[in-house]
């Protein structure tokens, strides 16, 4: 797993490639919190369109991502959601819970 | 038969293993995928919860094929035990959260039995068995 930030219109978007799993996960969970609660960051991004596998530990991460944004008035957004990351969100009944855009360009105008 | 020890390191072996098998047997891809979630996340618990997280315990996985009788048909499909050597497990903690709370934590066990249409657990001696099987879908003859 390989996750990549960077910055554009004081966004941080966080490109995630691999699988995420039991092993790595606390690296997305960290790599998002920090900038979320550290960085103070309004608009946090995790584009999951190369992720091939995630797990229910991944996708933990997540709702800490989401969670830890709410609470601090800033937005934590989904991109470019791949086949099993999408299926995996579907039957953990958060595609409703999460803001998710197809495309970076589409989060970044909304 | 699997044998590895608890590093969550080799869960990505232990996903590619799987993955293939239920390619090889025909299994649809959603259901490959799915079947390998399964797996992972069973391995996961037992890393997590019968280990407390060490690396170097065992864990054995046996794979055959199962049959059954549904409908006047006969039904294939492939049958894992995953076996460890911790804890014993409390059953009483294998519900799972409800999906309409919104909190990390707790969605293996659904994603598990989302996937699979048997799931048992038992505790023979000193060994926890997790029984998972999966048939493959019906292909159907009409018309």
């Amino acid at each position: 797993m390989r996750i990549l930030a960077r910055r554009r219109d004081k966004t941080t978007i966080f490109d995630v490639s691999g699988d995420i799993d039991f092993a790595n996960s606390p690296e997305v969970r960290q790599s998002v919190l920090r900038e979320i609660r550290d960085n103070r960051t309004s608009r946090v991004v995790v584009n999951l369109s190369q992720v091939h596998y995630i797990d229910s530990s991944g996708v933990a991460s997540l709702i800490e991502g989401l969670k830890a944004s709410r609470d601090l008035g800033s937005r934590f957004i989904l991109i470019g959601l791949s086949a099993p990351a999408r299926e995996v969100l579907q039957l953990s009944r958060l595609t409703k819970v999460f803001e998710i855009y197809d495309n970076e360009e589409e989060a970044l105008a909304s | 038969m699997l044998a590895l020890y608890s590093n969550p390191g080799l869960l990505s072996v232990v996903r590619g293993a799987v993955e293939r098998l239920t390619e090889t047997m025909g299994f649809p891809a959603v259901q490959c995928r799915s079947i390998t979630r399964a797996v992972d996340e069973a391995v996961t618990n037992i890393v997590r919860h019968s280990y407390g997280n060490r690396l170097d315990q065992p864990i054995a996985m046996y794979f055959r094929r199962a049959q059954r009788r549904e409908h006047g048909e006969i039904e294939h499909g492939l049958e894992i035990l995953v076996c460890d050597r911790g804890l014993a497990i409390d059953t009483n903690k294998l519900r799972g959260r409800p999906l309409e709370e919104v909190r990390p934590g707790g969605l293996g066990l659904h994603l598990i039995r989302q996937a699979m249409d048997t799931v048992e657990f038992t505790r023979k001696g000193l060994t926890n068995q997790l029984r998972l099987v999966k048939y493959l879908p019906q292909i159907s003859n009409a018309p």
